[in-house]
């Protein structure tokens, strides 16, 4: 995490006005304009996402937190075009990705998904995981592909592991990959669905300040979706709070904590008002979904 | 595999003969943090990971199989039962009562006299020949044509809607009960045996290659379909490597379903030819049987034994060479 002393300050003095890292202007801006997902509009009419909106800034670090069973996955599958929306309309930059006569988003490069659970491909080297999108876009040749892919991998850390299998290592280097497998496409968004749940604590921060790392090289628009407070704060330039379904952004809050952060952020006592703040909100939903006899916050 | 030893073997040769490589790649694995670091600071992942690989780790492999304790043990199994099976047969000759039911088998040493008898015989081999012939033939139609059916029906619903009712109600019908129908149609003995041999393995290549390819992870579709897939690169870079273990599975299980079919349909067609010794090792079987020649039925059924184990390592050894990435787990 060492940088040089003058850097650090530039970040510092850029911090705190959502605009953290230097960013192209206009690549990477996201609108997301009073969506709502109903399900089975026929039947029962279960209400994920109600009237959502939400406008992420070209290379902002937007976290999304919320009790389980909101609809943050819904509303990042929508974004990604797995799922369509019930009305509303998402907007990536001037391309409408979802509206009204559209309901369902063309799945693209320039929005690629870290998921949950490790995806990457078993059967493929962590190599030829990496430079799976630019091959199959047909964007680079092999050659370029896998010269790219060596220097990405290089630049998080990765290197040296080219030619292993994905099985091979730890599930921190795996989240690794993965990032950088998304990453190597130059997406204007990266959506990453909960992707450090289930971590032990120790190898998730390792994981957060590796991810700034990353981030810090790659300026790109990110859609953070987690249920872990602490997470929220330490690496959002905002972070907003849905509420319990039907889901909406119900407050946003900005984090004013200046980049680059590290693990003394955590004992800082601005990380610990931000946290107990957001906090209070989740609560009242959590509390709010539990009594509804939903799923309580996990 | 037959080869591995069991975990606590292992750990025994690893820390008395210190198999290098082991002990490092295991750090590598539990911190990944920590090799992340070493890798920016240099190449030093790289050095001391470096696995033994190819012919030398199979030779170790090889070596631990055979003389390690799990090795040892195997042997004494084998050599307990071949002299308990000797001692069974001869008590007779030996002490005099004859021991029921199982006395009258051939003994092992009988068995091993037979056997010098007939391998200088050319329709032994011939045997051989012949049934390894009629079961591969039958066994690669099986996978050539199995493997692209069974992917249509897992990738296409209405393919699978066409295909999979008039293949269920073939599927439960016993090969063997195909050999009428295969020796009307087909025009030589030979391509009659090879079908019903293909049918023994196809069904089972089909079942398992439906199977694998629906039950593939939606993880790694979206996720090739986040990366912008088409539809064929969907196919031949996701959805074809995530159904190869399954399609694996299926080879082995129908290999050896083509060399119970093989034998029947042996038995039942007579082996089309070959002398006494000569027309398949089923053949080989029964004949020797109606001779009254059993020695010569054991080393029939040891044959079928040794060709199905050669069989299944040749399986095993295709599965590996199209999976790599299978042979770390």
């Amino acid at each position: 995490m060492a940088r040089p002393v003058a850097q650090a300050a530039a970040d510092e003095a850029r911090a705190g006005d959502g605009q953290a890292r230097p960013a192209e202007v206009g690549k990477g801006e996201l609108r997301v304009e009073h969506v709502s997902k109903v399900y089975d509009p026929e039947g029962a009419a279960f209400v994920a996402v109600d009237d959502a909106s939400m406008h992420i800034a070209p290379g902002e670090l937007r976290v999304i937190v919320g009790p389980s069973g909101c609809g943050k996955s819904t509303f990042l599958n929508a974004i990604a075009g797995f799922h369509s929306i019930s009305s509303g309309e998402i907007w990536l930059d001037d391309e409408l990705l979802c509206g009204p006569n559209k309901p369902q988003a063309k799945p693209g490069a320039d929005r690629v998904v870290v998921f949950q659970h490790n995806a990457l491909f078993p059967w493929k080297t962590v190599l030829d995981n990496v430079t799976y999108g630019p091959i199959v876009q047909e964007r680079l040749s092999k050659k370029e592909a896998r010269d790219l892919g060596r220097e990405r991998m290089e630049q998080a850390g990765l290197a040296g592991l080219e030619d292993r299998y994905p099985s091979e290592l730890s599930s921190g280097m795996q989240r690794r990959v993965e990032i950088v497998r998304a990453l190597v496409n130059d997406p204007k968004v990266l959506l990453l669905d909960e992707p450090f749940r289930g971590m032990d604590s120790l190898t998730k921060s390792v994981m957060h300040e590796s991810l700034l790392e990353i981030f810090d090289k790659n300026k790109v628009t990110v859609m953070f979706i987690t249920h872990d407070i602490d997470e929220a704060v330490f690496l959002g330039d905002k972070v907003s709070v849905m509420s319990t379904r039907p889901g909406r952004i119900k407050e946003t809050i900005e984090v004013d904590i200046p980049r680059p952060r590290d693990y003394r952020v955590l004992t800082s006592p601005r990380f610990r008002e931000l946290m107990a703040g957001i906090h209070g909100e989740v609560e009242i939903e959590a509390r709010k979904a539990f009594e509804a006899g939903e799923r309580e916050m996990a | 595999m037959e080869m591995e030893t069991r975990p606590e073997g292992q750990a025994t040769e690893a820390t008395e003969q210190g198999v290098p490589g082991t002990d490092q790649r295991e750090v590598a694995r539990t911190d990944g943090y920590q090799g992340a670091r070493e890798a920016r600071v240099g190449q030093s992942v790289q050095a001391p990971m470096a696995p033994v690989t190819g012919w030398a780790l199979r030779r170790r492999k090889l070596r631990k199989a055979l003389t390690g304790p799990a090795g040892r043990r195997g042997a004494l199994g084998v050599v307990a039962f071949i002299a308990l099976w000797q001692v069974v047969t001869k008590l007779d000759e030996w002490v005099g009562p004859q021991v029921p039911l199982v006395g009258a088998l051939p003994a092992p040493s009988d068995v091993v006299l037979r056997l010098f008898e007939l391998v200088a015989t050319g329709g032994f081999w011939s045997s051989w020949y012949l049934s390894f012939g009629r079961v591969m033939w039958g066994f690669a139609f099986a996978m050539l044509v199995g493997i692209p059916f069974g992917l249509l029906m897992a990738t296409s619903a209405t393919a699978k809607r066409l295909l999979f009712p008039p293949f269920e109600v073939l599927r439960p019908i016993p090969p063997l009960a195909w050999v009428p129908l295969a020796i009307l149609f087909w025009p030589t003995q030979e391509l009659s045996i090879t079908f019903v041999t293909f049918l023994g393995a196809f069904f089972t290549v089909v079942m398992n290659t439906v199977g694998g390819g629906e039950q593939i992870d939606r993880r790694y579709i979206l996720a090739a379909r986040s990366m912008g897939a088409n539809k064929w690169r969907m196919f031949r870079r996701v959805v074809l490597p995530a159904t190869l273990p399954s399609i694996a599975t299926g080879a082995v299980v129908g290999m050896g379903i083509t060399w119970e079919v093989v034998v029947a349909a042996e038995l039942i067609s007579g082996g089309g030819g070959g002398g006494s010794a000569g027309g398949g090792l089923g053949f080989l079987v029964w004949n020797s049987y109606q001779g009254g020649d059993i020695a010569a039925v054991v080393v029939g059924m040891i044959s079928l034994g040794i060709a199905g184990y050669i069989s299944s390592i040749l399986v095993r050894m295709a599965s590996n060479l199209t999976m790599p990435w299978k042979r770390l787990a």
